[in-house]
């Protein structure tokens, strides 16, 4: 448990997400508990993507403290963590705005015109796709067919919906935002 | 708890007789694509509505899965049992509500009537003017996917008893050998051959693995099956389990379905109740128990061994076959991987045999294959049709053809691995091996239709684009080859391309295909090649022309204004984004070309056609 103590006394890690939050903290490892953690590594392994996958739901991104957190729970080398971290475009170690602007780019919403929809929300937005503004409210990504390919091209602010976007559309829905 | 074949069919004549649903059945669709439409707010219209009339004892609400309709959600059906007549609304409104509830199944106005084009093989016989069948959405947009009741009331979790206490492993494995089912994710690798190479395995434990990481963008099959019928996998990966002397079983989903999710851990806790998961099913020896696996985003992981990795908990990377996971898979152990879309034809080959799947669909290709249409199609939604229908009726007869009338150009089948078809091959019957004759292939089912107003070099770009980024960097054929040729396809777009380029391009694709290591990269090229081999044309007018015919690609474009059609209505001008068109009202306009930023918003403004694309 050395490390873990080391990591949130603030001697590992660049970040101090970890200890800021205690009572997010109790719920990842309360979470991780409960899990029949043992010796073997490659068996330890298998647990961690279900992992990540809560701490990021508790934390909204994974940054470093909690990576270490994670790696020294499962007895697991962090760069096995990083690396599935790194792989995976679901998990994020960077904080994301408070809107979560996401453009489908699956091939409908892509022959229907999304490609100009991202352009226009990066100029009025002023960031690029994968972005954060710098007041943390909005960040821009794109997104795999959500499965509206009737509504294409669509855009998701966080879990709502919106349906045939033209680059008109693009202030009136960040101003929905506010 | 169900312990024997023979108290399931009691229980479903009990369940049958006592349910005799209300004279008048309301099925709502609530599928994710349905709920995004607004059928919530139609759903709480009807409930009001049966409530302040007083109607609960006549009317039944069932709130389904998808029933395929995308293009008139929300949509409903209105069933009158005692007169067994049915009628199928699309684009409802919550005003709608008091009207159907007081018309039943006779029409009203207001909503879109929706001509059925569907029978379901399974119980009734081909119908005139119907050309999809429904066996792996048997269930899907008729039952209520959060009640194992209404499955077993389908005859559910039949299939599995019939297993357990008639079939030997060997008869499971057989017929679905006889029934020829091919494996519905992409390659068509035959399921019953999968299954008997681990049945021949001996091992301490063996795994079924279900495959719900949907990742070509335009298929959304998996997700209505997991969200319309999760029982239906359920069923099929226990009878898997059963045939290839397997215990554990894990449905590897997407993070983003979280709709499918909780429907499906909904579904394995009533079969866990129920007792057709857990020790002993069926009184039989045999136990198993299905646990669910999220994946997090990494189209690759639709490769078995990487799914397999990503399970392990590791970066989801391809390794090399063989072993095939068959012999060593999960945990080194025998394990074999299916779609979800082939297990949900499973439990209807048991139940009716593989003599009956074999009459759907050719004798290479037996069954029936779920397509999602969209793209510049009229009515996009979710078909599934026998093997063996043309493009042409699909596109015309179901998807009711291009819309805003222009011309059909192309349709592009399996996702970022597969290739364009055309309209001189319209007539090709589909099954895998046509589809691939004709340099495309199945895939899981994603069907964008083009019309003349796409930029098939662009559509090549954007699949690369696409593999570029989901490519696990592993070998690098995959790695590098695929960015140099997005890189050349770039230049051809941007007007940089020459001859050689062309040349560079072909040769290029054949080396990554030749030699990636998984099917990724191995298909990786086929946008390419197949656009290079049916629209040559278009690739040279953008490289000695420097012209894009469909008037997509940016650079190779610019807007002007006709003066003599100009009204100077100023409409134009308020609507560029970047202030870039001036001139007096009434004057023509003109636009400044180097503020330019070729969005396109005036020429879509535009009412009276002075704007021209060249």
């Amino acid at each position: 448990m050395t490390q873990e103590s080391s990591c949130c006394n603030g001697a590992i890690g660049s970040d101090n997400v970890l200890n800021m939050y205690p009572e997010k903290r109790k719920l990842l490892k309360e979470y991780i508990d409960v899990l029949p953690i043992g010796d073997d590594r490659n068996f330890n392994k298998g647990f961690l993507i279900q992992t990540l996958h809560k701490a990021q739901e508790i934390y909204g991104f994974l940054p470093e403290s909690v990576q270490l957190f994670v790696a020294d729970q499962l007895k697991l080398h962090v760069s096995a963590v990083y690396g599935v971290i790194s792989f995976y475009s679901y998990f994020t170690d960077k904080p994301t705005g408070k809107y979560k602007i996401n453009i489908c780019t699956g091939t409908a919403c892509f022959v229907r015109g999304a490609g100009r929809l991202v352009e226009e929300f990066e100029r009025y937005l002023g960031i690029k796709e994968g972005e954060t503004t710098e007041d943390k409210k909005f960040s821009l990504g794109g997104l795999r067919c959500v499965g509206a390919c009737s509504l294409a091209p669509v855009v998701m602010v966080n879990d709502k919906v919106y349906g045939k976007v033209t680059t008109k559309m693009v202030p009136e829905i960040i101003n929905d935002c506010e | 708890m169900i312990k024997t074949n023979k108290d399931l069919l009691q229980y479903y004549n009990k369940i049958t007789k006592e349910s005799s649903k209300n004279d008048l059945e309301i099925i709502v669709s609530m599928g994710t694509c349905g709920i995004a439409a607004g059928t919530t707010p139609v759903l709480d219209e009807l409930k009001k509505g049966i409530q302040e009339k007083g109607l609960s004892n006549k009317v039944t609400i069932t709130e389904s899965g998808c029933m395929g309709l995308c293009h008139s959600e929300p949509s409903i059906e209105v069933i009158d049992h005692k007169a067994s007549k049915s009628i199928v609304y699309g684009d409802v409104k919550p005003e709608h509500a008091l009207d159907i509830l007081s018309n039943g199944v006779n029409p009203i106005n207001g909503p879109t009537l929706i001509n059925r084009t569907w029978y379901y093989p399974e119980d009734e016989s081909k119908k005139e003017n119907c050309p999809q069948a429904r066996v792996v959405l048997r269930n899907t947009g008729r039952i209520n996917p959060e009640s194992i009741e209404q499955y077993i009331m389908q005859k559910g979790y039949q299939a599995l008893g019939k297993t357990l206490c008639e079939m030997s492993p060997d008869d499971v494995v057989k017929s679905i050998m006889d029934s020829g089912l091919r494996g519905r994710g992409g390659g068509g690798f035959p399921t019953g051959k999968k299954w008997s190479l681990a049945k021949a395995v001996s091992a301490d434990q063996k795994y079924v693995l279900c495959n719900a990481d949907e990742g070509d963008p335009g298929a959304f099959m998996d997700r209505a099956v997991l969200e319309g019928d999760p029982h239906a996998v359920i069923e099929a990966m226990a009878i898997a389990g059963y045939a290839i002397g397997a215990t554990k079983g894990g449905i590897y989903i997407r993070a983003e379905y979280p709709l499918a999710i909780k429907r499906l851990q909904i579904a394995l806790n009533q079969a866990r109740e129920m007792g057709f998961l857990g020790k002993n099913i069926f009184g039989s020896a045999f136990d198993f128990d299905i646990e669910i696996k999220y994946g997090a985003g990494a189209f690759v992981c639709g490769e078995e061994t990487a799914l397999i990795h990503s399970i392990e908990g590791m970066r989801g990377e391809p390794s090399f076959k063989p072993p095939f996971p068959a012999v060593a898979g999960l945990w080194a152990k025998p394990t074999i991987v299916n779609n979800v879309e082939t297990y949900a034809n499973i439990p209807a080959i048991i139940r009716k045999g593989a003599d009956w799947f074999k009459t759907i669909g050719t004798p290479n290709s037996p069954g029936t294959k779920v397509f999602a249409l969209a793209g510049k199609i009229k009515k996009v939604g979710l078909v599934e049709v026998p093997m063996g229908t043309t493009l042409g009726d699909m596109i015309f007869k179901i998807g009711e053809g291009i819309r805003n009338d222009r011309e059909f150009k192309a349709v592009q089948t399996g996702g970022p691995s597969g290739g364009c078809i055309t309209a001189k091959s319209i007539d090709t019957p589909i099954d895998y091996d046509s589809l691939r004759a004709l340099g495309s292939m199945m895939g899981s089912g994603g069907m964008i239709v083009m019309d003349e107003d796409d930029c098939m070099v662009n559509i090549a770009k954007y699949f690369l684009e696409f593999t570029l980024d989901e490519s696990c960097g592993k070998c690098t054929p995959c790695r590098i080859g695929n960015t140099r040729l997005y890189e050349m396809l770039d230049d051809i777009t941007k007007g940089r391309g020459t001859q050689q380029t062309l040349f560079k391009l072909r040769d290029l694709a054949h080396v990554i295909k030749d030699t990636s290591l998984c099917g990724l990269g191995q298909s990786s090229p086929n946008p390419v090649l197949s656009t290079l081999a049916n629209f040559i044309d278009e690739y040279e007018v953008h490289i000695y022309e420097k012209k894009c015919p469909a008037g997509v690609c940016r650079e190779l474009i610019q807007y002007t204004i006709e003066a003599d059609k100009c009204t100077g209505c100023t409409l134009c001008a308020r609507n560029c984004p970047v202030s870039c068109i001036s001139g007096e009202r009434k004057q023509p306009h003109v636009i400044d070309q180097s503020k330019c930023i070729k969005c396109g918003v005036c020429y879509e403004a535009c009412k009276f056609h002075a704007i021209t694309k060249n």
